[in-house]
């Protein structure tokens, strides 16, 4: 018997609720190395919940995940940074009191190794580092077309380029496994193009793993390489995005959902 | 450099000459002030206002820059005061300076300490720790003569004063370089700090504590680090305080009220800026000496003299109100608005 390429991300039996309500059940699926995995369903779903157990932000009340070969109960979300596992909300989580860069620059922390003292004298050390953090985050500016927005107050941007600036912070430390929330919630059609792109390249250049989740259909299916369908915290679906779109319980379950949230 | 360079150097060279003797003149204004001012105005107002600035940057850090509220200035100034007092007295042989930065240090290490309960709890739950170390630190250091060397009046003062490494500093130029010295440096550290990775996590704590764990920001250790630095400052701010402006200090120099004091001048300068904690500084000691000078000349003589201190005790707190309606982000900020509408006019001095 040969043994297949151990995934990026398994999920075992995943449970979840909030004061008795349950958010997740019994939940299990994988993610294969390098690629984009999809998770899509009606609001309540429980995606965002999913993502933050990922992340270490909830303990999940029964279940296990299995990142790179290591088992956790619980994450830490710390030790889920550290270990390479990159986030982008749903609702913008930038430090607003800071400029684009420093917002950036933030996301490099784990990587800094100086002590106080050498920040304080600004030492030889302490530039060197600053000088390659900063590069290192003009760099990922760029792969936005953000560069020109660096020194900018973030809070004065429009929502769509802060998505953005939320995107670079997120990658700039070169995680392996990144976690992201609607991340073209908000945008025009335009520059949802724009991010599906950068996206995919993140995915095929970097070999970044992605977790995403996203209510625009029609991209999910260009983009995802893999589907998995939420319902009332529980999976109703997971293949490649063909299977997806003809399997007729997602029909049913997914757009009729969508339709009654119309209405309501 | 090229002749062609030349008429597109010249405005910068000219403006960046103009920025240089600014800087110049105000530099030998601070250095000349002892020999301008006259002595009060150096005892009681220079000198204290320096030293309320400085224990506001030390504040300012912690709230301003990390969010972690704080109504334990006062105590962490004690510390600084009384572990100089006990080093001054007990290791005669380690020079001020010295025993100013031993101090700050014993000073942080009582923040780390009351610091702990942060990485739990948040916001306004946070005062009920910090205003903790100011009540235990009052009782402490009153209630163990050691702490004061068994002086009848439960009050501390250097043994032989001001002496830095042989100067004596007790006449008022000496306190006031001393004080200035102090200020100067430690700002300029501050402002180091604020800019590197340290100054960029406290103030991704204070804008989004959540999302700056996820993205790898060491929440925990960033906090603590804010404590210590920031009772670092106090600390040393606090020593200043007794030793080089009032001379003898007790637990009652650091009362609540203090706390209160640099908490509001943080507030009224603003909140999360470097320069907020002189502005604010300057707001609360000359603001009341303003509006003595001005009843004294309005009403002396008509008026009962308790009275007249009561209503400007009263017209200050309606003033502060007034001023944070106004501007709820403080002098910093609308300072920073002038300047912003002056480089819309003037789009060049940008660069």
């Amino acid at each position: 018997m040969t043994t297949p390429a151990p995934p990026a991300l398994e999920i075992q039996d995943v449970s979840l609720a909030f004061r008795g309500v349950k958010a997740i059940s019994d939940l299990s699926f994988r993610v294969e190395q390098q690629e984009i995995c999809a998770l899509i369903g009606p609001n309540g779903a429980g995606k965002s919940s999913l993502l933050n157990i990922l992340n270490g932000v909830y303990v999940p009340d029964a279940g296990e995940i299995i990142f790179e070969g290591e088992h956790f109960r619980r994450m830490q979300p710390l030790e889920a940074a550290r270990r390479g596992i990159g986030r982008g909300f749903q609702n913008n989580a930038l430090f607003a009191g800071m400029s684009v860069i420093d917002n950036v620059i933030a996301g490099l922390s784990r990587r800094s190794r100086l002590t106080l003292v050498e920040e304080m004298f600004r030492l030889p050390r302490a530039r060197r580092e600053e000088r390659r953090f900063r590069e290192r985050a003009h760099e990922v500016l760029r792969l936005f077309g953000l560069d020109r927005h660096a020194a900018t107050a973030v809070g004065t941007l429009p929502y769509g380029t802060q998505k953005k600036v939320e995107l670079a912070r997120a990658i700039v430390a070169e995680p392996r496994l990144l976690l992201l929330d609607e991340p073209l919630a908000g945008m025009n059609a335009y520059e949802k193009q724009e991010i599906a792109a950068v996206i995919a390249r993140l995915n095929r250049e970097l070999e970044l793993t992605i977790v995403l989740i996203e209510h625009d259909i029609g991209i999910v299916l260009d983009l995802a390489h893999h589907v998995v369908v939420l319902d009332y915290g529980r999976k109703l679906a997971d293949g490649p995005p063909q299977t997806i779109r003809d399997n007729p319980d997602v029909i049913a379950a997914y757009l009729g959902s969508e339709r009654t949230e119309i209405a309501a | 450099m090229s002749e062609l360079g030349l008429p597109i150097a010249r405005p910068i060279a000219d403006k960046a000459l103009v920025r240089g003797l600014g800087l110049a003149a105000s530099l030998a204004l601070v250095l000349a002030a002892p020999f301008l001012a006259s002595e009060y105005w150096i005892n009681a107002i220079i000198v204290p206002f320096l030293i309320l600035s400085l224990a506001g940057l030390g504040l300012n850090l912690l709230t301003g820059y990390a969010g972690q509220l704080s109504l334990g200035a006062g105590a962490f100034m004690m510390v600084g005061a009384y572990a100089t007092f006990s080093l001054q007295l007990r290791v005669p042989d380690l020079p001020l300076p010295l025993a100013l930065i031993v101090s700050g240090l014993i000073a942080a290490a009582v923040g780390v300490g009351f610091g702990i309960p942060s990485t739990r709890i948040k916001g306004f739950y946070l005062i009920v720790s910090t205003l903790a170390a100011q009540f235990f630190f009052e009782w402490l250091f009153l209630k163990f003569p050691w702490f004061y060397d068994g002086n009848s009046s439960a009050t501390i003062a250097l043994p032989r004063g001001l002496e830095v490494f042989g100067l004596d500093a007790n006449a008022p130029h000496g306190r006031y370089y001393l004080t200035l010295a102090t200020v100067a440096l430690v700002t300029l550290l501050s402002f180091n700090l604020v800019r590197s990775q340290t100054g960029r996590n406290w103030m991704a704590i204070r804008d989004m504590d959540t999302a700056a764990a996820v993205i790898g920001v060491p929440v925990t250790r960033a906090k603590l680090q804010a404590f210590a630095v920031s009772s670092f400052i106090l600390g040393i701010a606090g020593a200043l305080w007794a030793f080089a402006y009032l001379g003898s200090a007790s637990v009652q120099s650091f009362g609540l009220s203090r706390s209160y004091q640099i908490l509001f001048i943080i507030i009224i300068g603003g909140l999360g800026t470097i320069r907020g904690a002189y502005l604010g500084a300057a707001f609360v000691s000359l603001l009341p000496l303003a509006l003595d000078w001005l009843f004294q000349h309005l009403f002396s003589g008509h008026v009962d003299a308790g009275l007249l201190q009561n209503i400007q005790k009263g017209i200050f707190g309606l003033l502060i109100m007034w001023f944070l309606i106004k501007e709820p982000e403080g002098l910093a900020r609308l300072l920073g608005i002038k300047l912003q509408a002056r480089r819309r006019l003037f789009p060049s001095s940008q660069t």
